[in-house]
């Protein structure tokens, strides 16, 4: 064993990306779960998004253009959840399970021709002197544009969420559609919003996997990023900065266990690749004794009724 | 014409598949005038003030504001022309801070710390405490009303509609309340009150509009309209006053020995000491404010919670240890308070819900097979039996009005022939003629010789039915004494916990 090996340095700029799918994915999640929706399709999504994006970088040869076109499948996809949940009245749990399900047959049909290939990369944003600076450098000035727009959005989110009128309504939404609905508020139209945008950031989340972490397209590649996804939002208590936090914390410990598998520590791989989610779920659980946080509409159906 | 008014509805109708909700309904309200409108249960009253607070489109008909035709789109735009709505079930949101809340029923809400600083400016002129940062879950009923008032009063609406404001309030806060109200139309805003409570009209309202099934059939001045009267108009018919014969008291049915018992919920209220004898054919009445120990006590006695022995005996037998079904089986029946979600399952059909009571006395099953036949005759038996207006035995509980589903889970118990029935509010949110059908029930029921006791926060009620009378307060219960005769103030004291020497300790 040889942890000699280990860079700190790159360790730490390794795991922010590594976390990175798991931000887009689960904030996207928070805002619709906030919104009194649960759509269990995230993993779909996010595999939808991978293969999208994955297919117009590499066809454009622009990156960027294959995360738009991401945030599109992803949103897309979502409609289709948005559909029967907000307009057929379909039960939300197994129509967000169907999402995921027809996401990956969809993302390995789409993806058929593009095994093997390699994507264009996606430049590391220039910082100039900034990454000069020794050990913080490396470590939060080496990223490319999606990276930094992830942690944006969670504070975009949160502020939102916290100081704005379509925040308050967004969240009034998802408390008691009841009331909102007696208020003169579209519940439908605003919790279709959320879930397009939730779809967006799983796609978001997906292409981040497929252009950047792995960089290639393999069947089923998301690999339950989703599922943890969804249950980071639960035990981050419908939070954006714990939510965040989640994220990194999950990002490290796999980050850690690839580096102790490459040095060769002596215990089975399969106990190390298994170490994040186990670790990532303990610790949230512990975080997220209040339970109180959820929104008290999530799961239902809507209906109005006059 | 100086006198324009307010508003002014002209043969409004709106029909639903099946139903008319309203028909040719005219309206006139002036600035400053509080207007009741009456009617029983589904007579139309909440989908006329929906149409004027644009949650419902009229089919036909016209609405004018000050002279100008007036027909909102969504509650936005009638809140915009100036139409507050203060909802039955508060349109609050539990998680949300009163200002949140306040905000959210605003058209160009302020930064929440100035909106702050207009709650605390409104609740101060108008007499309504209420603190912008807390959070509604933990307001009590007529909190959480006050925060939808001030919601109005901050939009400055010239018309308030308020939906059944009193339902949820204490004597005191209905005091406060109208102050308030007549503060508010005395200073020009009209206000359309609608209301089951007629004394509560009669002291309040300028003029009165009385709809039945849909359509309006009558004005009149409340103050110089006797309560009875409005109530005739308002079912149409006139009003059996319940009647009894002769009491022949019989055999002690039931009988509490220093009954104690601790709250099943944390923020409930533990019986101490209560004891009394309930006789055969004799209805005891048992008030008190809230949250004296009446749901404890009606648990208590339907095995819901069990109590030490000794406590509870039924016909000389010792029941503090039997859970509901064995007690149900000795003839022990109860109709809890809280209609959906206790006494009925709010999304079971009327004949799952009649099985799940009635199983064992009525034999609706046989080694353990449900007999669904049977259920459905004993379920149409019981709407047939208590005028419960329903489609039928297959519709959900939940798709009752409040009335209808009152009467329906009283029948379902009535009609099990109890020795003894424990009945909590039995007529809350009724209307007059379905209480009145209600009442007439359980006397005819203590006719047939069973023990009743009915809680009740309606002293009226109590007073027309009860034989004695005991009052909860602090989970005692006081001395029962007979009703008749009983003056106002001695039962205050009653309710008050004037229980002889129990009050130094208290």
């Amino acid at each position: 064993m040889d942890l000699s090996a280990i860079n700190p340095i790159l360790f730490v700029a390794g795991f922010l990306v590594a976390a990175t799918p798991l931000i887009f994915a689960a904030l996207g999640e928070l805002v619709v779960e906030k919104s009194g929706t649960l759509n269990l399709g995230v993993e779909g999504m996010m595999i939808t998004g991978a293969i999208c994006g994955f297919a117009t970088a590499v066809e454009t040869g622009s990156p960027l253009l294959g995360f738009a076109a991401a945030a599109v499948g992803g949103a897309l996809l979502s409609l289709l959840f948005a559909f029967l949940t907000q307009i057929a009245l379909a039960n939300q749990v197994a129509s967000g399970l169907a999402l995921t399900l027809f996401g990956l047959g969809l993302s390995a049909l789409l993806g058929q021709s593009y095994v093997g290939i390699k994507p264009p990369r996606l430049p590391d944003i220039n910082f100039g002197p900034l990454a000069d600076i020794p050990v913080i450098g490396p470590i939060l000035f080496t990223h490319d544009i999606i990276l930094y727009l992830g942690v944006a959005l969670v504070a975009g989110v949160w502020a939102t969420l916290k100081f704005t009128r379509a925040g308050l309504i967004l969240r009034a939404v998802g408390e008691s559609h009841d009331a909102a609905h007696a208020l003169g508020y579209k519940v439908v139209r605003i919790r279709t919003l959320a879930i397009m945008f939730g779809g967006a950031c799983a796609g978001l989340g997906g292409a981040y996997i497929s252009l950047i972490r792995v960089p290639q397209w393999t069947e089923g590649m998301t690999a339950g990023v989703g599922w943890i996804a969804l249950a980071l939002v639960v035990f981050a208590s419908w939070k954006p900065w714990r939510l965040l936090l989640g994220a990194y914390l999950f990002g490290g410990i796999t980050q850690l266990q690839l580096n102790l598998q490459g040095a060769g520590v002596a215990i089975p791989v399969e106990y190390l690749a298994m170490s994040p989610y186990l670790i990532t779920i303990i610790v949230l659980v512990i975080l997220s004794r209040d339970k109180s946080a959820a929104p008290a509409c999530l799961g239902r159906t809507f209906h109005a009724s006059s | 014409m100086t006198d324009t008014p307010l508003l002014d509805l002209s043969g409004l109708t709106k029909a639903y598949p099946g139903v008319i909700a309203n028909e040719d309904v005219s309206l006139r309200i002036a600035p400053g005038e509080v207007h009741a409108l009456l009617g029983e249960n589904g007579a139309g009253k909440s989908t006329l003030v929906k149409m004027i607070y644009g949650l419902v489109k009229p089919d036909a008909g016209q609405m004018q504001m000050f002279g100008a035709p007036f027909a909102p789109s969504e509650p936005r735009a009638a809140r915009a022309a100036g139409v507050g709505m203060v909802f039955q079930h508060f349109s609050l949101f539990e998680a949300l801070t009163v200002a949140e809340n306040i905000a959210l029923g605003m058209e160009n809400a302020p930064k929440l710390s100035a909106l702050s600083q207009r709650i605390r400016d409104v609740s101060d002129t108008y007499g309504l405490p209420l603190a912008p940062d807390r959070t509604v879950g933990d307001l009590s009923a007529g909190e959480r009303q006050r925060v939808e008032i001030i919601r109005c009063l901050l939009q400055d609406p010239k018309l308030l509609i308020m939906d059944e404001p009193t339902s949820v309030l204490t004597p005191q806060e209905v005091e406060i309340l109208f102050k308030t109200l007549r503060k508010l139309s005395a200073e020009g805003t009209a206000i359309l009150y609608i209301s089951h409570k007629l004394e509560e009209i009669r002291t309040l309202c300028d003029s009165a509009t009385i709809l039945r099934l849909g359509k309006v059939v009558g004005h009149c001045v409340p103050r110089e309209t006797s309560a009875r009267d409005m109530a005739e108009m308002m079912v149409g018919k006139l009003l059996q006053t319940p009647t009894r014969a002769g009491k022949t008291p019989g055999d002690v049915v039931l009988s509490l020995q220093s009954l104690s018992a601790k709250s099943p919920s944390a923020f409930g209220m533990p019986l101490r000491d209560i004891s009394v004898d309930v006789r055969g054919g004799e209805v005891l009445g048992i008030g008190g404010v809230a949250g004296n120990g009446q749901d404890e006590l009606l648990a208590a006695l339907s095995g819901e919670t069990l109590s030490a022995p000794g406590m509870i005996s039924f016909r000389g037998r010792d029941i503090g240890l039997l859970g509901p079904t064995p007690r149900r089986a000795m003839g022990i029946l109860s109709a809890p308070e809280e209609r959906l979600g206790h006494a009925a399952a709010p999304d079971m059909s009327l004949t799952e819900n009649a099985m799940l009571t009635a199983a064992m006395r009525e034999k609706l099953d046989t080694g353990g097979m449900l007999n669904w036949n049977k259920a459905r005759g004993f379920a149409q038996k019981v709407i047939d039996a208590f005028d419960v207006r329903t489609p039928g035995p297959g519709n959900a509980a939940r798709s009752l009005s409040g009335g209808n589903l009152q009467k329906f889970v009283i029948g379902r118990e009535v009609l099990q022939r109890p020795d003894l029935f424990v009945v909590n509010q039995p007529t809350w949110g009724v209307d007059a003629s379905a209480a009145a059908a209600i009442r007439q029930a359980l006397l005819d029921l203590a006719e047939g010789g069973a023990a009743i006791i009915v809680i009740s926060q309606d002293l009226d009620e109590l007073m027309e039915i009860s034989d004695r009378f005991a009052a909860l307060n602090e989970g005692r219960l006081s001395d029962p004494r007979p009703a008749e005769g009983l003056t106002v103030e001695e039962i205050g004291l009653m309710m008050g916990g004037a229980h002889g020497m129990e009050v130094a300790h208290v």
